[in-house]
């Protein structure tokens, strides 16, 4: 069991919870809260192969890591925008409820 | 597997689960926010010491108050007495658990993680910079881009309707 | 060639511009009808005379036959052909038709004078004159065909022409059909010639089929029945002129054709129309006479002998027991025709020809005297209430004498005498049997007998009927078939029997004259009318068989004479008397006076057959083939029911179970698409992993 492995397991557990909290609760913001958790766990994932990979001068790691960051941040305004926008139609953040697009 | 290690997981793992269960949304913020923070801990612990930082600013600093505003201008009549996770949250859970099955099925089995470990690498902002400005120039813009498109959607989103509101209060 | 041989055609086609323009003019311009009928006549009698001459003077030369043949339209590769011939038979018949015609037609200007239709009787008669004369000029059979048809027409149009009695419109209808049956054998026979011989023309250059090579080819051809080719097609061509002539056994028509008018009784169905039929048989005499030797050796000309022999004795016997005048005179004409085919059978051309103009003439006036007799007597045919005429109409009664003479055969001074002599002479002679001799013995005593009945009745006695002033609601007895004398415009009572205007006893004499001076055209010492006939000059001389023949048939016509007078003449005969012979042997009086029941016979056979089959064909229709419609009809509504049952049940029913299961697919789809985002969310997360895995296996497995 190398540091690698710790790092990737714990990555992977938070992606599990993140995705677990955003299918379970209803609350959209939660949903996107998890959405954050999930794309932390990624970074995490990045980070570790980057520091335990074989070529950690490159960077390319810490940059794929910067990027990330930077769209995540930019996804969570427009996705928080997005459900400031639903709540002020639909009146409610339950995502239950919001199933005009009912097939 | 220092013992600082550990406790930084516990801390992370316990806070990203209070953030998923916790009833009040402020709370759930909160608890994404030490998340945040341990994780950016551990990002020290692997010598990105830059991608903490940029962590705890952009993550801590922006990402999550964010998220408390969209929580309190969201806020509406909801004290919730009805349960807070949706009627199949049974079938998430079970998902999410095959999800982690599988990834760490995956990484335990596999033969190309187990290597020696490299020696901790020079990693400065200077070189950072240096590498932003020349291999990765283009993402850099693109990048830029996409930050410009982004706010701006973000504000013509969240104001549309405000905007026909205020402008039929002010006259 | 002649002018007139070439201009033959005038002769007949004159008459007709006469019916055509009679067809068109008024009912008021009777004067204009008559004038152009009476002219076409003379100047066709003129023409024919000239041709007559012209004929005499080729006579024996090989000018004796001018034909003109033309073509008329393209039947296949070939042009049928059509003409007309002037030789000494058509000469001869020329002048017979025109001279009866034209006397005919003097005296029907009298006869028909009170008659509003007069105007339509004279465009008919142009009309059967025009055709008769084409018949008799025609060197074609299918244009000889064309005109027999359109002589049996005017006889039907002439025959019914009081339209309003039923008994001649029936009568006409009589004529018409039983002439037909025999039309069809003859119109068969003419289609064979034309397939065996390839012509119809009968002189054409020797191509002709009544010239050597094709009378050779027919003869040498043999049926499947044992007969000569040739012989077949004369029988069949007979077959017209036995409805035609009225030969047994289709005579029917002959006496009811006695309900026209007199003038057309003498002209047509004495003089003329059924000479036509002899006139065939004189015509194409060589294909009657082909008797080949590989068949069974017989000709024609055999069965023409023994049909002619027995239709004389069968109709003299029966015109012994008529009472109609006019009737009495029909049966007198169907034995004298029979006696022209027993002649032309047994003795040729000449000898039959001989009888046929000899007749023509004598017959003629026979019918004019009787129609002067009619016309007289107000109308009345009924020889039983005539008697004594000869007292009230003198002049006919002494031409009506000499033609009774000339029929019975009284001797030396009457043609009949001459003429019915060459026909016993040759029957004496005749090679097969001498039974149809003995027949034409019979045959001239019963002529003779029935005759002498007729003219004790008529002219001998006292006038019979009874004068009654018709005052009130006395009438007089109606005679058969007249207008009852009271309606009569023209008679003042009391009703006296009266002589005839000129325009009708005219005529009478002249035929007179020719009655007995034609005779001696044929007698055996310087039989001149045998010979042009035949174009070869015969002398046949006083040589004991035709002295023997003389006296046989001078013994014969004065024993019939006799007898007549005997029973009929010694007292004067009285209304209520019974008939002599009647009270004889009533019940062959009554066999006789009912024709030999033939009508009934035929009436039974034929018309009941046809009704039958009639009955039965409705029958058929009714219940076989309406049947059939009926049960296809409900084959069909039966298929559109199943039909219409298998679309609503299955098609449609299948159909919408299927939309439904579809739909109801699809809702149960769109169950997944619940609208929430979650959901898609956690199949997102479910396919990422199972992906992984089955990746992840996959990659194990290679």
């Amino acid at each position: 069991m190398t540091p690698l492995h710790g790092y990737l397991l714990i990555s992977a557990l938070l992606f599990a919870i993140g995705l677990a909290g955003a299918v379970t609760r209803r609350n959209s913001i939660i949903v996107l809260i998890g959405i954050e958790l999930m794309l932390n766990a990624a970074n995490l994932n990045f980070i570790a192969f980057w520091r335990f990979g074989p070529n950690p001068e490159a960077l390319t790691g810490v940059v794929f890591a910067l990027f990330s960051i930077a769209v995540a941040a930019a996804e969570a305004a427009v996705g928080l925008a997005l459900i400031i926008s639903i709540y002020r139609h639909y009146k409610t953040t339950d995502l239950d409820r919001v199933d005009s697009m009912k097939g | 597997m220092t013992a600082a290690f550990i406790v930084i997981c516990l801390v992370i793992l316990a806070s990203g689960i209070a953030a998923m269960t916790l009833r009040n949304l402020v709370h759930c913020a909160l608890s994404l926010s030490i998340t945040f923070a341990g994780l950016a801990a551990l990002y020290l612990q692997l010598d990105a010491q830059f991608v903490g930082f940029a962590q705890i600013l952009v993550y801590v600093g922006a990402v999550a108050i964010l998220i408390v505003f969209a929580i309190l201008l969201t806020r509406g009549s909801e004290p919730g007495r009805q349960s807070i996770y949706s009627p199949h949250w049974l079938i998430g859970v079970g998902i999410a658990a095959v999800v982690f099955a599988v990834i760490g099925a995956v990484i335990l089995s596999s033969k190309a993680l187990v290597r020696p470990q490299a020696p901790a690498p020079e990693v400065g902002v200077r070189q950072l910079g240096d590498q932003l400005m020349t291999k990765y120039v283009l993402p850099l813009e693109v990048l830029g881009l996409l930050l410009t498109a982004a706010l701006i959607g973000a504000v013509i989103l969240a104001m549309q309707e405000g905007h026909s509101k205020r402008a039929g209060g002010a006259e | 060639m002649d002018w007139v041989a070439r201009n033959l055609w005038l002769i007949p086609v004159l008459p007709l511009i006469a019916a055509g323009l009679s067809a068109l003019a008024k009912r008021s311009q009777r004067r204009f009808a008559a004038s152009l009928a009476i002219g076409s006549m003379a100047i066709g009698l003129v023409l024919s005379c000239r041709a007559f001459a012209s004929a005499v003077s080729h006579a024996g030369t090989e000018l004796a036959r001018q034909t003109v043949n033309f073509r008329w339209f393209q039947l296949g590769e070939g042009w049928v052909k059509v003409g007309w011939v002037l030789d000494p038979l058509t000469a001869i018949m020329l002048v017979m038709v025109c001279v009866v015609g034209l006397l005919i037609f003097i005296y029907s200007t009298g006869y028909m004078a009170h008659d509003e239709n007069f105007t339509r009787f004279f465009c008919f008669l142009s009309l059967f004159a025009a055709a008769m004369l084409g018949l008799v000029i025609a060197n074609s059979l299918l244009l000889f065909f064309i005109c027999w048809e359109i002589v049996g027409l005017t006889s039907y149009l002439l025959i019914g022409f009081w339209y309003h009695k039923p008994s001649a419109a029936a009568a006409a209808k009589k004529a018409f059909i039983t002439t037909r049956i025999g039309d069809l054998a003859f119109l068969i026979g003419m289609v064979w010639l034309y397939g065996q011989a390839g012509t119809l023309l009968f002189y054409d250059n020797g191509q002709g089929c009544l010239e050597a090579p094709a009378l050779a080819s027919l003869a040498g051809q043999i049926t499947s029945l044992g007969i000569a080719v040739s012989t077949g097609i004369a029988l069949l061509v007979f077959c017209g002129a036995i409805g035609k002539s009225g030969q047994l056994p289709l005579h029917v028509w002959l006496p009811d054709a006695m309900e026209g008018p007199t003038p057309v009784s003498a002209l047509i169905h004495a003089a003329t129309m059924v000479a036509a039929g002899v006139f065939l048989v004189a015509r194409v005499y060589p294909l009657m006479a082909l008797a080949p030797a590989g068949s069974t050796g017989a000709s024609a000309l055999v069965v023409i002998t023994w049909v002619g022999a027995l239709t004389a004795v069968f109709a003299a016997s029966i015109a012994v027991a008529q009472t109609d005048i006019k009737r009495i005179l029909a049966y007198s004409t169907v034995s004298q025709l029979g006696f022209m085919m027993l002649g032309l059978g047994v003795g040729g051309v000449g000898v039959g020809m001989f009888h046929l103009i000899t007749h023509a003439f004598f017959k003629a006036l026979l019918f004019m005297g009787a129609g002067s007799v009619i016309h007289g007597c107000h109308e009345e045919q009924d020889v039983r209430n005539m008697g004594g005429l000869r007292r009230f109409m003198p002049i006919t009664f002494a031409t009506y004498a000499i033609g009774m003479m000339a029929l019975s055969g009284v001797p030396i001074f009457f043609s009949g005498f001459w003429s019915k002599d060459e026909i016993l002479h040759a029957a004496r002679n005749w090679p097969v049997t001498r039974w149809p001799f003995y027949l034409g013995v019979a045959g001239a005593l019963l002529t003779a007998f029935y005759m002498t009945r007729q003219m004790m009745y008529v002219f001998f006695g006292n006038y019979r009927l009874v004068l009654v002033k018709t005052t009130g609601s006395e009438q007089r007895m109606v005679a058969h078939g007249g207008v009852p004398a009271g309606e009569h415009p023209h008679v003042e009572l009391p009703a006296e029997p009266h002589e005839s205007p000129g325009a009708m006893v005219i005529p009478l004499v002249v035929l007179a004259f020719f009655s007995i001076v034609l005779g001696f055209l044929g007698t055996p010492a310087w039989p001149w009318i045998q010979s042009f006939l035949e174009g070869e000059h015969l002398v046949s001389g006083w040589n004991t068989g035709v002295l023997t023949v003389m006296l046989t048939s001078t013994v014969v016509a004065l024993t019939g004479i006799g007898l007549g007078y005997w029973l009929y003449g010694r007292h004067p005969l009285e209304a209520e008397h019974a008939d002599a012979l009647e009270r004889w042997w009533p019940n062959v009086f009554t066999l006789l006076r009912r024709k030999y029941y033939v009508d009934e016979i035929y009436e039974w056979v034929f018309v009941g057959l046809n009704a039958w089959f009639a009955k039965a064909c409705d029958w058929l229709d009714r219940w076989v083939w309406d049947g059939l419609v009926q049960v296809i009809g409900a084959l069909v509504v039966g298929i559109a029911w199943v039909d219409r049952v298998l679309d609503e049940q299955v098609v449609n029913r299948g159909f919408d179970e299927t939309c439904r299961g579809i739909s109801g697919g699809g809702g149960w789809f769109s169950r997944f698409q619940n609208g929430r985002v979650q959901n898609y969310l956690r199949a997102l997360g479910l396919a990422l992993a199972v992906l992984v895995v089955l990746l992840i296996w996959g990659c194990r497995a290679s």
